[in-house]
């Protein structure tokens, strides 16, 4: 079973979390100056890369808590978490 | 603080009462549990009125007398206390923590207790948990929320061989058989 490090209590089993999306998602400070390309881009586009790609996840059946991981799709390793509001390592 | 006065004077209907088990397990009725949120600045206070050092690690039950609090989050504690101790407890704490910056739920009714004990007691858990519970990663005093099977629950070692076991009342039974399954594959 993979393990995911959480930041506030350590390497626990993946069935534990659940996936919250591509992280880092800005969302415009005043959505009715967007145009319908840019607004559409921010709904229901995502990078779904092949390899290391910023994600959030929620320890849901733990601390409760919303974090980032850096995670390589392709081979599930994960190389860093850290909290909500820090950057990509 | 009348309202909780009032909850607490209400008649419980166990979620497990009548219901045969696994000799590993134990119905635990009673108690008193709040759903406690304080931020860090609050700590201190907090740990002052309620007679528990708040400011431990995460994941780590913290007792004195009747009152224990299980530290399941960042900000976020479970109090597990005497029926008749609520009360008390959630005057004490709103009379130090006068900004109102922390919330108090009663969450007694919403979930049960269940005792494990015996050497098999961590095996029986991993039929449905997947943490791991040698001592060096899940030590006497831990206490997490975790799962069971597909029940949230929390779990705090008390002993090496003596779990408390905190379940939602409406997935006790769920819980409570699916330990009972297990169990009986194990001796003792
Ligand atoms: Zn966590």
């Amino acid at each position: 079973m993979l393990l995911i490090p959480c930041p506030y209590c350590g390497n626990r089993p993946e069935i534990e979390f659940a996936y919250g999306g591509e992280a880092h998602v800005v969302r415009a400070a005043d959505p009715r100056k967007e145009d319908d390309a840019a607004w559409t881009e921010f709904l229901y586009f995502r990078k779904n890369p092949r390899g290391d790609h910023a994600e959030r996840w929620r320890h849901a059946f733990g601390c409760g808590r919303f974090f980032n991981v850096k995670r390589n799709t392709y081979t599930d390793h994960i190389e860093a978490s850290y909290r909500i509001g820090e950057m990509l390592p | 603080m009348d309202n909780l006065a009032e909850t607490t004077s209400l008649s419980r209907l166990f979620a497990l009462s009548g219901q045969a088990g696994d000799r590993h397990c134990r119905p635990v009725t009673g108690g008193a549990r709040f759903s406690l949120r304080v931020p860090q600045a609050s700590l201190g206070a907090a740990g002052e009125a309620l007679g528990l050092d708040l400011t431990g690690p995460i994941n780590r039950a913290v007792s004195a007398g009747q009152r224990t609090a299980l530290r399941l989050g960042p900000d976020e504690w479970l109090l597990l206390l005497a029926e008749t101790d609520a009360a008390t407890v959630a005057a004490s704490l709103s009379q130090r923590l006068t900004d109102g910056l922390y919330s108090l739920a009663d969450i007694s009714h919403r979930q049960t207790g269940i005792a494990l004990e015996g050497v098999a007691v961590t095996d029986i858990l991993n039929g449905g948990c997947p943490l791991d519970f040698d001592p060096a990663a899940f030590p006497v005093g831990m206490a997490t929320r975790t799962i069971f099977f597909k029940a949230e629950i929390v779990l705090w070692r008390q002993d090496l061989t003596r779990f408390h076991m905190e379940v939602w009342r409406s997935f006790a039974p769920y819980v409570w058989s699916l330990l009972a399954n297990v169990g009986c594959e194990y001796a003792d």
